[in-house]
């Protein structure tokens, strides 16, 4: 199977990519060539082997319930490119 | 309780998606507070901001708090489990992707057993969790005039949360209501969320599609978002029901969508189809390892487990004799159960007397206050005086209830308020027996009728004396002197 330019144009949108036309055929082709490196893992032989979670075999380790940060909001918010009344300001999103 | 009945020859069914923040005092996945009304994005850190270079760390009390739900509802606990991304944008989501379980949540399983109806018509369902797994909540939008740009405020970004996901069990809105309701009571007993609907502690989503009569496949369903009040969700999903019904009998279909629920006008609006549905690209999150469970922990946190509703029902009935209707009624809520048992601590106190008031004069008194019951103006330990009064026969319960009016309204101690209106309740035997006699001598026709046969002006005499008492003579012993004084062989016959 190889990817479509509709199925592109999707994964493109999801992305919030824009993708011009000259760069169609080139990402259609690095896409696929990602996902026959996928396919590998479609063996058989791996039926039987769980998959991991993780590449490291080790396993997470918790932080005790604690607050440990303190107010950062004049730091936080001085790359802000707009804002008001400690609020981040974003162009218009309504559901 | 709406006395909704579903159109004739169809079922309903429904699931619920329930999302209770964690009371933890920390963040998932960060050192940032938790805490409810902070200035806006005072309690956002580098790590819920998303910014580049920073990595989550798990909080152990979301781990802890997740798992005791699951022990609560007899589920597994996964002695691994894992996180991945769910990728979207949008703006109170600045990771661009919300961190949570899908692949192998922390609870697997589970079930709770809820009650509809009362009396005789008191049912009991089975409703079956599938999982509950942890998340994180994102930011919050404000959609006022920002000079027409939106207001961001991430503290509440990266609050734990767990989403409870039941099987698509329930057959009524009731249902729903019931089986909503019992876990907003479970995860309270626990402690591991206050419940708050208002400020978006407990959320809930329907699933609701109907079927004809007899059907086994399931219709096409609609998802319901936006219900924050037990009110709202039976009206939300009775009001989909009638959509979805509607549409089928006029020979339409329903279309796979989620709605919102407009609780000023009482209706469901389409949010989105399917067709437009995000696709989250979920994959393992590579910046979280697994999470393993052992043994020796999972049983410390069993052990950590109080008294459940459904426990603490049981042993109200079989400890205080209550009803199975008003065990259920003073468990339903933490709050309500702490009320209850804080008046009963006291020595001597009657369980049935102090349900009854709890039940009625203390809801009575919450709802027409609009309060909750910890916020209730009669403190239990008052309560408690209250009854210790009527148990001793200092006050009548209809004294008792002008005692308790004056200390919702007043406050003060209970002596205070019967010794300053003088309502102590006349129990002294020569006093009404006093005031018999002077009854008795007042009215010698009626006697004379009443000892002629005419049962009936027993009553009579119970009211010229209560008259005579304003209303402040015991009942019982005036009922016995009278019957004394009218019956006994004994009789003075004295006029």
């Amino acid at each position: 199977m190889s990817l479509t330019n509709d199925q592109l144009q999707d994964v493109a949108n999801l992305a919030r990519i824009s993708v011009e036309d000259g760069w169609t055929d080139g990402l259609r082709r690095d896409l696929n060539a990602i996902l026959d490196q996928a396919r590998l893992l479609d063996d058989p032989r791996l039926d039987a082997i769980e998959p991991m979670a993780h590449p490291l075999d080790q396993t997470q380790r918790l932080r005790a319930d604690t607050v440990s940060e303190t107010d950062q909001r004049v730091t936080m918010m001085a790359a802000a490119p707009a804002q008001e009344g400690g609020l981040f300001l974003v162009p218009k999103v309504i559901e | 309780m709406s006395d909704y009945v579903i159109p004739s020859g169809w079922e309903a069914v429904i699931g619920l998606e329930i999302h209770a923040q964690l009371a933890t005092r920390s963040k998932i996945f960060s050192g940032a507070s938790t805490a409810f009304g902070a200035e806006p994005n005072a309690q956002a850190c580098a790590v819920d901001l998303g910014l580049p270079g920073v990595l989550p760390v798990l909080n152990e009390g979301a781990v802890r708090m997740a798992s005791l739900f699951g022990l609560a509802i007899d589920a597994e606990i996964s002695r691994v489990s894992s996180f991945d991304r769910k990728n979207y944008f949008y703006p109170d989501l600045p990771k661009g992707y919300q961190t949570t379980q899908l692949a192998r949540p922390i609870v697997v399983g589970g079930q709770v057993t809820i009650t509809t109806g009362e009396g005789k018509q008191a049912r009991e369902h089975t409703i079956n969790v599938t999982r509950a797994h942890l998340e994180e909540d994102a930011g919050k939008s404000l959609h006022e005039d920002f000079h027409g740009m939106t207001g961001i405020d991430l503290n509440r970004a990266g609050t734990p949360l767990i989403e409870i996901v039941s099987e698509p069990d329930m057959r009524s809105p009731e249902q729903a209501v019931a089986y909503a309701r019992k876990i907003h009571a479970i995860v309270q007993y626990l402690g591991i969320c206050d419940g708050n609907m208002q400020e978006g502690s407990f959320r809930v989503d329907a699933n609701v599609s109907v079927r004809p009569e007899g059907e086994t496949a399931f219709g096409t369903r609609a998802e319901i978002k936006n219900v924050n009040s037990f009110r709202f969700l039976q009206r939300a999903i009775e009001f989909e029901i009638e959509r979805q019904v509607d549409l089928l009998e006029t020979g339409g279909e329903v279309v796979q969508c989620t709605r919102l629920y407009d609780p000023d006008r009482d209706e469901t609006r389409l949010m989105r189809t399917k067709e437009d549905a995000d696709d989250y690209r979920y994959f393992p999150c590579p910046d979280l390892l697994p999470v393993v469970l052992d043994e020796a922990t999972i049983e410390s946190w069993r052990a950590e487990l109080p008294e459940l509703p459904d426990a603490k029902a049981g042993r109200y009935q079989s400890e205080y004799g209550l009803s199975a209707y008003d065990a259920g009624v003073l468990t339903a809520s933490r709050a309500t159960a702490e009320y209850f048992e804080a008046v009963i601590a006291r020595d001597g106190a009657d369980p049935k007397l102090a349900a009854n008031w709890v039940m009625g004069e203390v809801a009575a008194l919450l709802n027409r206050l609009e309060l909750e019951i910890n916020e209730c103006p009669v403190p239990a330990d008052k309560l408690a005086d209250l009854l210790e009064r009527i148990g001793d026969g200092t006050l009548s319960n209809k004294l008792g209830r002008e005692v308790f009016e004056a200390l919702a309204e007043e406050g003060g101690s209970v002596d205070a308020i019967i010794e300053a209106r003088g309502l102590k309740q006349i129990s002294d035997t020569g006093a009404i027996e006093a005031m018999v006699d002077e009854v008795i001598a007042a009215n010698p026709g009626q006697v004379e009728a009443y000892r002629g046969g005419k049962d009936k002006l027993f009553g009579f005499f119970v009211g010229q004396v209560m008259k005579a008492a304003k209303g402040k003579a015991n009942p019982q012993a005036v009922n016995d002197v009278l019957k004394r004084r009218l019956d006994g062989p004994d009789d003075p016959g004295v006029v």
